[in-house]
């Protein structure tokens, strides 16, 4: 029993070792080739000269937009995220504390909607947007984040606010709170790790995003990164591959970073809103 | 509202007068019955509102918004899309859309004159049963509370209107016209035609070959990626809770890896790694074990799609292996106790209680899962375009419903109305995913919907 206890042990180490192995691999790779001096792709992780040439070649206007594309998806990144908080915290507090005429058939509505990609509309999406003389702004990308979060993120913000009880609201009327102030001073604190799981998803999409950021922008000024590292890999790919490595690289760090930083949040609001609603 | 409206014969007796039937009747004007039910303000608000609101919808309903020459109104534009030809003719796109927000508002303007008749019959009656009429104080504090939710909504619901569920109507109607590039506005009309594109699909031979081979594909690659990615990410969950085990926070921060790095990024990545004269597949790794150097990773569609799979596992598993993390921690420990005092073996436990325990959590998120890979829009076509390209259709050999579709409608020469059709046969077959989830889902019937 013991022996046999041992070599499980042994295969599950064996089996880590070499699945963190896979993980690391194209990721050290591509770091290691973003400091690699060349301009080509090469299998050198650990380049005996490194340099940071490529860092800096990023932000020369000369060679590349990149340093326009990252100002691009942050800002519509941010002001997706504000938006759509705003937006699906009220929605889904409405949701799961309000009883009134239509709310069932709304419900049934957004669960048909968050199955059925937005993207699918993208011919409707493509004139809708030339008749409002909306193509190639910004405006239309947020707002078009922002409205195909809504029916999704909705169902895990109401199921994330019925686990919390409503005896704590009545409570709060009893003194004399009104609609709002429930929401604001009793709700809100209480689905912080919900809040920040709604707002990490959509300061994620647009970093995510290529069909919608594909359609919507034209300008190559305008570009987010996604449509941006894929030109610049799919029209240039060997000229140029360690600058596409090193914009890999930076374009990755903060997102990693901010994943770790609420990983614990993302976990438990995930799971408790996923499982309920 | 429905108690109210239910009169209650054996308690109160007939009312004398009739003052709901009245008040009601005489709505067809709008605010007319609330006049004459003494509520002036109302009633007053009522008229204004619902006059404004045709006179401003007035035009757009019967006289149009001026898309082409002989535009005729929004409900016109919706039937004929247009008659005139030409740059200075109708545009029949721009009349479709016309008509489908004309839709909306009448829906909208119908609601308000509906309920002003409502109110009128609601107030009428009460006068009839001799009830006190709500006080103007009272019927706006009413306002205002059961108003709130609706109001509160307004900002969502109409985001969702116009960037989801208009460009879903509008995808809907297109696919029933012979919208495509050679055939658009302003220099041609666009006709009905029925169902005519989605007999395409199976008449033409180019798009019924089509469709079957990326049909198939479709399948094979949502089973396949979508299976592998979660048995890696349960096996690796219970490897990594294993007692005794040390360096669980170690691996796992590894593991999560390829969940926090953006999809998009190492997509883009892989695709260099399999670039068949540059990528380290085939100039360093495969050569170190002793392979052929020389596979065709983008030139042929079974090495593509093996890749593609190969690197959704990777993109795929650690959010399955979180779950089941948080799912197994919460297995009570005496079950297991209980097992290995009636002598189960290690793999007896797995098959018998981990393994039910987590399908059982986890169902609903691992459907979710199924469709999510049906319509993986990025990797197919961030990797190889949906390529390589096949002779005899009008798809590359790893394309995708979702991709296809995007080809056939920002590609070259455009097809929007039979693209618009495989978006519904594709929206069907999520919709049937769909309706099997909700009905197996628990917290769906557990809701206490009204």
């Amino acid at each position: 029993m013991r022996k046999q206890n041992r070599i499980n042990m042994a295969l599950s180490y064996l089996i880590l070792t070499i699945a963190s192995i896979i993980i690391v691999y194209p990721l050290l790779w591509v770091v290691g080739t973003s400091l690699n001096p060349g301009k080509s792709i090469t299998s050198d992780i650990f380049p005996s000269n490194p340099t940071l040439i490529h860092y800096f070649d990023l932000f020369d206007a000369t060679q590349t937009d990149y340093g326009m594309w990252y100002l691009n998806t942050i800002k519509i990144a941010v002001i997706t995220m504000v938006v759509s908080v705003a937006l699906i915290t009220l929605t889904g507090y409405i949701f799961s504390r309000y009883r009134f005429v239509g709310r069932k058939n709304s419900l049934i509505l957004f669960l048909v909607l968050q199955m059925v990609p937005q993207f699918v509309a993208i011919i409707a999406i493509y004139v809708l947007l030339n008749m409002l003389q909306l193509f190639d702004t910004h405006l239309a990308l947020i707002l078009l984040y922002a409205g195909g979060a809504i029916p999704m993120n909705t169902y895990l913000a109401k199921g994330y606010f019925d686990t919390i009880p409503k005896e704590l609201d009545e409570a709060a009327r009893m003194d004399g709170a009104g609609h709002l102030r429930i929401f604001w001073q009793i709700i809100l604190p209480l689905a912080k790790p919900m809040v920040a799981v709604i707002a990490l998803f959509n300061f994620m999409a647009p970093f995510n995003d290529f069909i919608l950021a594909s359609l919507v922008l034209r300008s190559p000024e305008k570009q987010t990164l996604a449509v941006g590292l894929y030109n610049m890999v799919s029209e240039q790919f060997d000229n140029n591959f360690t600058l596409f490595a090193a914009g890999a690289v930076l374009s990755a760090v903060p997102i990693v970073l901010l994943f770790f930083a609420f990983q614990r949040f993302f976990v438990s609001g995930l799971t408790a809103g996923g499982t309920k609603g | 509202m429905a108690a109210i409206a239910t009169p209650q014969p054996t308690k109160t007796p007939k009312p004398k007068t009739n003052h709901r039937t009245i008040a009601a009747a005489i709505s067809i004007v709008p605010g007319m019955g609330q006049l004459y039910n003494k509520q002036f303000l109302k009633g007053a608000t009522f008229f204004i509102v619902v006059l404004s609101y045709f006179l401003v919808n007035f035009e757009l309903f019967f006289k149009g918004a001026g898309n082409g020459p002989g535009d005729r109104g929004a409900i016109w534009g919706l039937i004929t899309l247009g008659e005139v030809a030409g740059v200075r003719g109708d545009h029949s796109i721009f009349l479709m859309v016309e008509g489908i927000i004309a839709l909306i508002l009448l829906v909208f303007g119908i609601a308000i004159y509906v309920w002003n008749f409502i109110d009128a019959y609601r107030i009428g009656k009460l006068r009839d049963l001799e009830l006190e009429v709500p006080s103007l104080k009272m019927q706006l504090r009413n306002f205002r509370d059961n108003g709130f939710p609706y109001a509160m909504l307004i900002p969502s619901l109409v985001l969702l209107v116009f960037t989801v569920v208009l460009p879903l109507i509008f995808t809907f109607l297109i696919a029933f016209t012979n919208y495509k590039f050679n055939n658009s506005p302003p220099a041609k009309l666009v006709d009905w035609i029925g169902i005519q594109n989605f007999l395409n699909i199976f008449t033409v031979d180019i798009f019924r070959d089509t469709f079957v081979s990326v049909l198939g594909w479709t399948l094979v690659w949502t089973v396949a990626s979508t299976t592998g990615v979660i048995a890696i990410g349960i096996g690796l969950a219970v490897l990594l809770n294993q007692k005794g085990l040390k360096g669980k926070r170690f691996f796992r921060s590894i593991l999560i890896l390829s969940w926090a790095v953006p999809a998009f990024i190492t997509i883009l990545i892989f695709r260099s790694m399999f670039n068949e004269t540059f990528g380290v597949f085939n100039t360093t790794l495969l050569p170190a074990i002793g392979l052929d150097s020389g596979v065709e990773w983008m030139t042929d569609p079974t090495y593509t799609r093996l890749a593609l799979i190969g690197i959704q596992w990777w993109l795929g598993f650690p959010y399955i292996m979180t779950l089941t993390t948080g799912i197994l921690q919460s297995i009570p420990e005496d079950l297991y106790e209980a097992a290995t005092i009636d002598g189960a073996t290690s793999g007896e436990k797995f098959r018998l209680i981990t393994l039910p325990m987590i399908l059982f959590a986890t169902a609903p998120i691992l459907i979710t899962q199924y469709t999510f890979n049906f319509n993986n829009f990025n990797i197919i076509y961030l990797f190889n375009n949906g390529g390589p390209a096949v002779p005899g259709q009008s798809a590359g050999g790893t394309d995708i419903l979702i991709s296809w579709i995007y080809k056939l409608s920002l590609g070259s020469n455009p097809q929007y109305g039979f693209a618009a059709a495989i978006t519904l046969v594709l929206s069907f077959f999520i919709m049937t995913i769909a309706v099997i989830q909700f009905k197996r889902s628990k917290s769906f019937k557990d809701e206490d919907m009204i």
